[in-house]
């Protein structure tokens, strides 16, 4: 079943010549685990903000082509009604935080929709524990450092389980250990609850085990759209400055020389590569 | 030269956030600090230009204690790029954006004119002289703040996150222009998570934890060593995570690099052929 389709969309921001996105043509399926990637300014986020509504509702502009999300289309149907079906978490999460106090953001979105309040003590309180944040729960989230913010970002997004999280470069500020922690916290929400997962990330490195799904975006069109191991060991990619994962790299290395026989199966991560390493050298 | 001798800080809530640093940065130095989340590291960089001063203990940048200078003395010779670039960004345009600076400093027009040209080619932004920053992406924006301070050309320079929402080839850039500033004595400090672009640089690595400096060296050396990495929060970069699970097999374990693991791959292979 598709959850997300775009077919042919192309959109302009107001005040610009230049669309963001060009004929923009994609289908994600319920349940999927999508990595969106490509140079910076690329159009993914543009992209994102699609999906949610923002475009065109808060942003105006020119919208072409169709949308439809979780069966809506989103042209005719206003951002609240999208954000019960479409969760979004920006790059900054200075931009969605404002509350006094952590917990009073994350059940902010909860409240809006009227959800009972036991409901909404149990969603805040899982949420807040999904994301390590539980303990900072009194905190203000202006005095927290980035990548605690970005953590209460999700958080707040979490609490609302949509059916769909767009989570655009949700980790930029989080440290390693932190970003794998909330890379996992999103890979059992994809797999444990079905949620559909649509992520932005530069860092392959971190992620492309994770994803079903890889779309590559460049000058706003989506260039390279498949499976990850294809588009991962395919030349456009890395001639298109895709961060392909440094273990992935020494995999094609390897083959390109021919002097190492190594499996078939290109590794997306270091587990996989060790694995494969290994064999070769034992024999 | 930058020293920080026995800095302690507290910020104004009470969170002690350094608690004995001590260090020195020569000329001409690449350094990476890395470490977990609420570590102090944007607290130490910011005790670099004067932006916060020591609660106790004293910084010296180039012989000059920090604590008896202002920001804006420091400024000219301490360029601070943020991590957020929203923090830094206010002009109208990207071209006013870059200028601003200069124009405080008391640049002659001609001068800002080249230097502005100048720092939009370097950061692939001269599409975007006209444009408003806040109609860019997050990574261009970060591009034009780094762009805005490489304008007048400091002699230290911190970057604050540079590689966030940078893609591939914008980090390559960054690492060619970090080297080359490291060509003419510039010094470099850059505060980072990212791992695999600190592999590939290879820079002098601080950790932090807790407010204190954990571990000092060579990158090969302290991002292949996965007990005081764990305790940071950082994962070894994913050549080094290969060859740490193969140490078994013989292979040594300080390997960052992908050409240096070809090399040493092939080597062993060719050893056990004969």
């Amino acid at each position: 079943m598709t959850i997300i389709e775009a077919k042919n969309l192309t959109y302009t921001y107001p005040g610009v010549t230049k669309p963001s996105i060009i004929d923009v043509s994609i289908k994600i399926a319920k349940g999927e685990f999508v990595l969106i990637t490509g140079p910076s300014g690329c159009g993914k986020t543009t992209l994102c903000r699609c999906f949610n509504g923002l475009i065109p509702h808060f942003y105006q502009g020119e919208l072409k082509g169709e949308i439809t999300v979780a069966g809506l289309k989103v042209v005719e149907t206003p951002i609240h009604k999208l954000a019960t079906h479409v969760g979004l978490v920006f790059q900054n999460p200075e931009n969605q935080l404002f509350a006094l106090s952590v917990e009073k953001d994350v059940a902010f979105g909860l409240e809006n929709f009227g959800v009972a309040r036991e409901e909404m003590r149990k969603r805040v309180d899982w949420a807040l524990k999904l994301t390590g944040m539980w303990d900072l729960r009194e905190r203000a989230p202006h005095e927290l450092s980035g990548g605690q913010q970005q953590r209460v970002a999700i958080a707040s997004v979490l609490a609302m389980q949509p059916e769909v999280i767009v989570l655009d470069e949700p980790t930029s500020f989080l440290d390693p250990l932190g970003a794998k922690k909330i890379f996992e916290v999103i890979y059992e929400l994809n797999r444990k609850l079905g949620i559909t997962i649509v992520l932005v990330e530069h860092r392959l490195d971190l992620t492309s085990k994770y994803t079903d799904h890889i779309v590559v975006m460049d000058e706003g069109k989506v260039v390279l759209d498949g499976e990850p191991r294809e588009i991962l060991s395919s030349e456009e990619a890395r001639l298109i400055g895709v961060g392909i994962p440094k273990a992935t790299r020494l995999y094609q290395i390897l083959q390109k020389d021919g002097k190492i026989k190594l499996g078939n199966t290109i590794p997306l991560c270091s587990n996989e590569m060790a694995f494969m390493l290994r064999e070769v050298l034992k024999s | 030269m930058i020293e920080v001798r026995d800095v302690y800080f507290t910020y104004p809530n009470g969170v002690e956030a350094l608690k004995g640093v001590f260090l020195t940065i020569k000329n001409g130095e690449f350094v990476a600090i890395m470490g977990e989340n609420g570590a102090g590291k944007t607290t130490l960089v910011k005790h670099f230009n004067g932006l916060l001063k020591p609660t106790s203990g004293s910084v010296f940048v180039d012989g000059v204690d920090t604590g008896k200078v202002s920001v804006a003395t420091l400024a000219r010779k301490v360029g601070f790029v943020f991590q957020n670039p929203d923090h830094q960004l206010f002009s109208e345009t990207v071209e006013e954006e870059i200028a601003f600076a200069l124009k405080n400093f008391g640049f002659k027009e001609t001068i800002i004119k080249r230097r502005v040209t100048w720092a939009l080619n370097l950061l692939g932004l001269a599409q975007y002289r006209k444009t408003s920053p806040f109609m860019l992406s997050g990574g261009e924006r970060k591009r034009v703040a780094l762009a805005s301070v490489l304008a007048w050309n400091p002699k230290i320079l911190i970057l604050d996150e540079p590689t966030i929402g940078q893609d591939y080839q914008q980090k390559e850039k960054l690492r060619q222009f970090i080297l080359q500033m490291k060509t003419q004595r510039k010094t470099v400090i850059i505060v980072t998570h990212d791992v695999e672009f600190v592999a590939e640089c290879n820079p002098r690595v601080m950790l932090m934890r807790e407010g204190r400096i954990v571990a000092d060296g060579e990158a090969r050396k302290v991002l292949t060593n996965p007990e005081i990495l764990t305790e940071a929060s950082i994962v070894p970069p994913q050549i080094a995570q290969i060859f740490i699970q193969l140490s078994d097999l013989g292979l040594p374990k300080d390997v960052i690099d992908v050409y240096e693991a070809r090399e040493i791959l092939l080597n062993v292979l060719e050893r056990q052929a004969k």
